[in-house]
């Protein structure tokens, strides 16, 4: 068998990735939970919300988002989503195939780049799809008894297309997580702690301490992201994300520096 | 062709590979042959890179393994049995590889063919047995039809038609020109497959040297009875010969051969009731080798089963565990 001219390079390794993440059960799996959490809890809460609108005092009504509530069931869905960040990098170690990948793939950055590129990617697409799809689905329901948004409204359009960003920079978090714990168990108890455990311990604080913690957790860059109005004291949807995606290069280049230099 | 150069690895305070340099050559069978956890599979994976070594270094085809431009293509390796995602194809397990280096998918269905997978190729790995496991391991390193093969303990799992069937191909890939090498904790096993032999223990090298040689340096004796066994025995020892002698006023002598033996008797006017040369089978002589190697000895020290590695390797670790305990 005669080799092609140059090396291997990361085309191939993405091409080797996505083999591999489309060739296991657990990929269709968690994006069924994904698909269900996202848009069948989106239409649950949206039409709780609908039927009890008219019971809402002052406050509720003023603070009423539409669109937030149309988009809540992401925030059940991330928790799929960063389960299957983890397993892209941990089932490797779990199942011992990361030996045959390295060996295929000795240059090991670019294991780990065609992963993220490959993962990302598909959850861009998929959390895309899903908040427009939560969105719509969502506002016709709210629609016979309670205020509803629009695309065109303030603040819906860059929620919504918001939503799909926070997805995939969370995911990418998860396999940078993972890429470190090296375990699946560790890697989704590391995620899990993240993004809702923190939280926990941060309003065990003086709300006057937890107020500054809080806004720098994803949880609350999640809310914030999928809010038409400001949250409380969290920061702007678009600084929160930039301070996530920050978060998940951290992991994925620790990943890295470990990937690289631990025995496999 | 594999090389390595005084390559060392340590876990913690235990050195796994210690100083081990030796050259795999093409062309042949190389054996790789040690008791359990004399480093055999530390080497193998320094040498696709997956550990690093401590100090020292391993080329292969002169290169870094990360410096190989489709390594696949180049090595191919079994190195674990079953590690392979459970809920994956056979097939696509070896489609996602094949892809990394640019393999023609046609190459999955060949291999597949040539280790008899094609029946469950599209079954889920989980459901395969070890044998069939070990199969898809070597379905894997021939992927890229490499100039270099490693296998680590190739026949583990495998039935006895599945034996014969690896040896065959590992000697039908060496007499194509590769490069191939087969790690054993079996001598018996090296015997029948390997051309030459690289035996270590406790990471050490303990002999490299052609399997015959191996054979013949087999430490036979002697087994003289005589109704004068002293005048026989002295003038042996003379001769250099080291005579021991043993229940039933028998002697053992090493060193020299049943004829010369024979020859200083009828010398020496000597009568022989038996003159016996007792052939060491390569077993006693690989435990010869490696012996002094073995990392915990048995308590018992080497009884008759001793002559069997996998019993050695029983001892190893209740006399593991024993330590631990205690």
């Amino acid at each position: 068998m005669d080799s092609p001219a140059g090396r291997y390079g990361l085309p191939d390794a993405i091409r080797s990735e996505w083999t591999k993440l489309s060739t296991v059960r657990s990929t269709a799996w968690t994006l069924l939970v994904t698909v269900v959490a996202a848009v069948g809890l989106g239409a649950l809460v949206s039409w709780v919300q609908a039927t009890h609108y008219a019971n809402n005092g002052f406050i509720d009504r003023a603070t009423f988002d539409p669109t937030r509530v149309s988009l809540s069931g992401l925030l059940f869905a991330q928790l799929a989503v960063g389960v299957l960040g983890v397993l892209v990098m941990s089932a490797e170690y779990g199942t011992g195939t990361i030996r045959a990948t390295l060996s295929a793939m000795p240059r090991r950055v670019e294991v780990l780049w065609a992963k993220a590129l490959v993962f990302g990617s598909l959850i861009l697409v998929v959390g895309e799809i899903l908040s427009l799809a939560a969105f719509f689905l969502g506002q016709s329901i709210l629609s016979s008894r309670a205020p509803h948004a629009t695309l065109g409204d303030p603040g819906a359009l860059r929620a919504v297309l918001g939503a799909g960003c926070y997805l995939t920079a969370l995911g990418l978090l998860a396999l940078g997580l993972a890429t470190v714990v090296r375990h699946t168990a560790g890697g989704i108890s590391a995620f899990v702690g993240v993004l809702f455990v923190l939280p926990v311990i941060s309003d065990a604080l003086p709300s006057s301490v937890s107020v500054h913690v809080n806004k720098f957790l994803p949880a609350d860059i999640g809310v914030s992201m999928l809010s038409t109005q400001p949250t409380g004291t969290a920061f702007p949807p678009w600084g929160g994300f930039t301070l996530l995606c920050g978060y998940a290069a951290v992991a994925l280049v620790v990943g890295t520096v470990l990937l690289r230099r631990r025995d496999a | 062709m594999i090389e390595a150069e005084a390559l060392t690895k340590r876990y913690g305070n235990t050195i796994a590979v210690d100083q081990l340099s030796f050259q795999v050559l093409p062309g042949q069978v190389t054996g790789f042959l040690g008791p359990n956890g004399s480093g055999k599979s530390t080497t193998m994976r320094m040498i696709v890179g997956l550990d690093s070594p401590d100090s020292g270094r391993v080329r292969v085809k002169g290169k870094r393994y990360r410096d190989l431009a489709w390594p696949l293509r180049e090595v191919g390796a079994l190195l674990e049995a079953r590690a392979i995602h459970p809920g994956r194809s056979s097939a696509n397990h070896l489609l996602a590889l094949a892809r990394a280096n640019r393999i023609p998918a046609e190459r999955v269905d060949e291999v597949l063919e040539l280790v008899g997978l094609s029946a469950v190729a599209r079954r889920r790995a989980g459901k395969l047995s070890l044998g069939m496991g070990q199969r898809l391991g070597i379905a894997a390193a021939l992927l890229g039809d490499p100039g270099v093969l490693l296998f680590d303990e190739p026949v583990n799992g495998l039935d006895p038609d599945g034996i014969r069937w690896a040896r065959n191909l590992l000697r039908s890939l060496a007499a194509e020109g590769r490069t191939v090498f087969v790690s054993s904790h079996l001598m018996s096993e090296m015997a029948l497959t390997a051309d030459h032999v690289i035996v270590v223990g406790r990471g050490r090298l303990m002999a490299d040297l052609p399997i015959g040689e191996l054979t013949a340096r087999s430490l036979g004796f002697v087994r003289v009875k005589s109704p004068a066994p002293g005048a026989l025995g002295d003038r042996l020892s003379a001769m250099g010969g080291v005579v021991s002698k043993v229940a039933g006023g028998a002697l053992e002598v090493r060193g020299i051969r049943a004829e010369q033996v024979g020859e200083v008797a009828a010398e020496l006017g000597v009568v022989l009731h038996e003159l016996s040369p007792m052939e060491a089978s390569l077993e006693e002589a690989y435990l010869e080798l490696t012996g002094e190697a073995v990392e915990y000895r048995g308590g018992a020290g080497r009884g008759p089963d001793a002559a069997d590695p996998t019993s050695v390797a029983q001892a190893d670790v209740t006399a593991g565990e024993g330590a631990r305990d205690g």
